[in-house]
């Protein structure tokens, strides 16, 4: 099983089981995975983002080589991000980078994001957006953090063909008719993964929306019990082949041709 | 640097992969599996949001969720047609109607339980007679209208399910952005609860901000917390144990908007005992229903 969606170190509002990188590792191994894509809770309000970046590649060096993969964070809105993204592909050797649009503050239409796209692109760089890390419902109201409007993406990533696009923490794509998602959703290049997808039928409707070879799976542990998004692929009505091209085969897959 | 991208990938997909070899066929780890360890009962389940013309059809559907699961057994109320906080009487009594022809196709699999809205006094009392009383519903709610629970409209349904000795599970949050029309806080059913010590309640979705709802009740001995209706946030159940003690925490999904298997995760994902997952699964509803369920010689 790879998930494609932890985080390392600490949440900043509450203590998490899982939030040191060992013991992230030993429960993840307990449960069954073999490849976990990590991020870092300290992009969302460090502003020195390169030390964020290097403290994540030294922690994923630390547990052995191929099983935490590090995806580092840029912030566009950032002076000089174009050198954390060289950084996050030449120095740390990371296969691809997580974005915070909700926790930095830009829409998906803003034209540093637009060209971070292009250059993760031509450098085939896989692209995760976090839409959102928490249910606004239940945040610190006074740092609230809304989810990301995706609708920006249909269109853009039509125009970017080479780009590699993986959208965590995303709910509402099936059933949801407003054309840009929808063409999102269609897209080739785009892939979603499952950590807040819920309902009665609901991974069954997520890969008839999008493709039973792009949706991906993603627990968004330690936030959430790692048990709530393996329990929804066995509660699922899925074939055997596509819970494993859902568990491990399409992030496999996207990894090794990216 | 020049960067050997092709290398790099290549070792991180080699960890995963001998040569050529398919992706690992799919299997749950055993340690995750429920149905061997646990009875579960699911207090907090709707027939909306899923597929289906008539209500069998739906909770067919919701039993061949459970079945993967191994869910013994849900609570069904309200919410065939999408949530009306200000319910006519009609409306109220087509609800139950459809509850009761769901759980009738399949009494083994689901109790019933009464949809009020609170504020047309009357007419509860007789629905309440109808639909529990001389019915075969087994508990008060889940209440979610937009009179708040901390209303004195309320008192006299209480004083209903005290007299038969049934809980009642009202709708809480405490919503960060604001309540809705529907929402009660927990804040509202303590204050409730302290005007019938008799009465037993349960706070439904703990407010949704757990951490602020746990510490609301936590006072108050006749309310018990459910896990239903929010995202599967790590550290709820733990902490609800730690404050509450098991004994008064319940395991509710609030499907079909939600999914099973979210739900459960709270529980059988949590750092706690198995004697305590057995309780909050399972065992504290079914000590909340016993005096009903008896009466009537059901199952529990």
């Amino acid at each position: 099983m790879i998930d494609t969606n932890v985080h390392l170190f600490q949440w900043p509002f509450r203590r998490l089981s899982g939030d040191t990188p060992e013991e992230l590792v030993a429960q993840l191994k307990h449960k069954g995975v073999r490849q976990a894509w990590a991020g870092s809770f300290e992009a969302l309000f460090c502003r020195d983002v390169s030390g964020v970046n290097a403290r994540l590649a030294a922690a994923c060096s630390d547990q052995g080589e191929g099983f935490l993969v590090p995806f580092g964070v840029v912030n566009p809105k950032s002076p000089d991000w174009e050198e954390d993204l060289r950084r996050c592909q030449e120095d740390h050797r990371m296969p691809g980078i997580r974005l915070y649009p909700s926790y930095h503050r830009y829409p998906l239409t803003d034209s540093d994001f637009v060209k971070l796209l292009t250059l993760a692109a031509s450098r085939r760089l896989i692209v995760q957006i976090a839409l959102s890390m928490e249910d606004p419902r239940t945040q610190i109201p006074w740092m609230m953090a809304m989810p990301t409007d995706p609708g920006p993406l249909g269109p853009l990533v039509a125009k970017l063909p080479a780009l590699k696009l993986v959208l965590l923490n995303g709910a509402h794509w099936a059933g949801n008719n407003e054309p840009d998602v929808v063409a999102l959703c269609k897209a080739e290049n785009v892939y979603f993964d499952m950590a807040k997808n819920e309902g009665i039928g609901g991974l069954e409707a997520l890969l008839a929306a999008t493709g039973p070879d792009r949706v991906v799976f993603g627990s968004h542990y330690p936030f959430f019990y790692f048990e709530s998004a393996l329990l929804k692929v066995r509660e699922s009505d899925l074939t055997a082949s596509q819970k494993t091209a859902l568990t491990e085969g399409n992030a496999g897959r996207l990894l090794l041709n990216h | 640097m020049a960067v050997d991208r092709r290398t790099v990938v290549k070792s991180m997909v080699a960890s995963l992969f001998a040569a050529g070899a398919p992706a690992q066929s799919y299997e749950v780890p055993s340690s995750a599996l429920p149905e061997k360890r646990f009875r579960i009962w699911d207090v907090h389940s709707h027939l909306g949001a899923m597929p289906g013309n008539t209500p069998e059809d739906r909770l067919e559907l919701l039993i061949r969720h459970m079945d993967r699961l191994g869910i013994e057994r849900v609570i069904l109320s309200q919410g065939f047609e999408e949530c009306e906080y200000h319910p006519s009487p009609e409306q109220v009594r087509i609800e139950n109607d459809r509850v009761m022809r769901a759980v009738k196709r399949f009494p083994d699999r689901a109790y019933g339980s009464l949809y009020i809205s609170p504020d047309n006094v009357d007419f509860c009392r007789e629905e309440f007679d109808r639909c529990v009383r001389d019915g075969p519903m087994v508990s008060i709610g889940e209440i979610e209208t937009d009179v708040r629970c901390n209303s004195p409209v309320f008192d006299p349904i209480v004083e209903r399910a005290v007299a038969l000795d049934v809980p009642i599970y009202q709708h809480t949050w405490t919503n960060s952005l604001g309540n809705g029309p529907g929402d009660s806080t927990p804040f509202d059913l303590v204050e409730l609860a302290r005007r019938h010590p008799q009465g037993k309640f349960v706070c439904m979705h703990t407010g949704g901000n757990w951490e602020l709802g746990i510490r609301a009740i936590r006072d108050c001995k006749n309310i018990w917390a459910e896990i239903a209706g929010s995202d599967p946030t790590a550290g709820f159940t733990e902490m609800a144990v730690r404050e509450l003690g098991p004994e008064r925490i319940v395991y509710g999904s609030d499907v079909g908007g939600r999914s099973f298997g979210s739900q459960v995760g709270k529980v059988l994902g949590a750092n706690i005992s198995d004697e305590a997952k057995k309780m909050i699964l399972g065992g504290n509803l079914r000590r909340l229903l016993q005096p009903v369920l008896r009466a009537r010689g059901l199952a529990s």
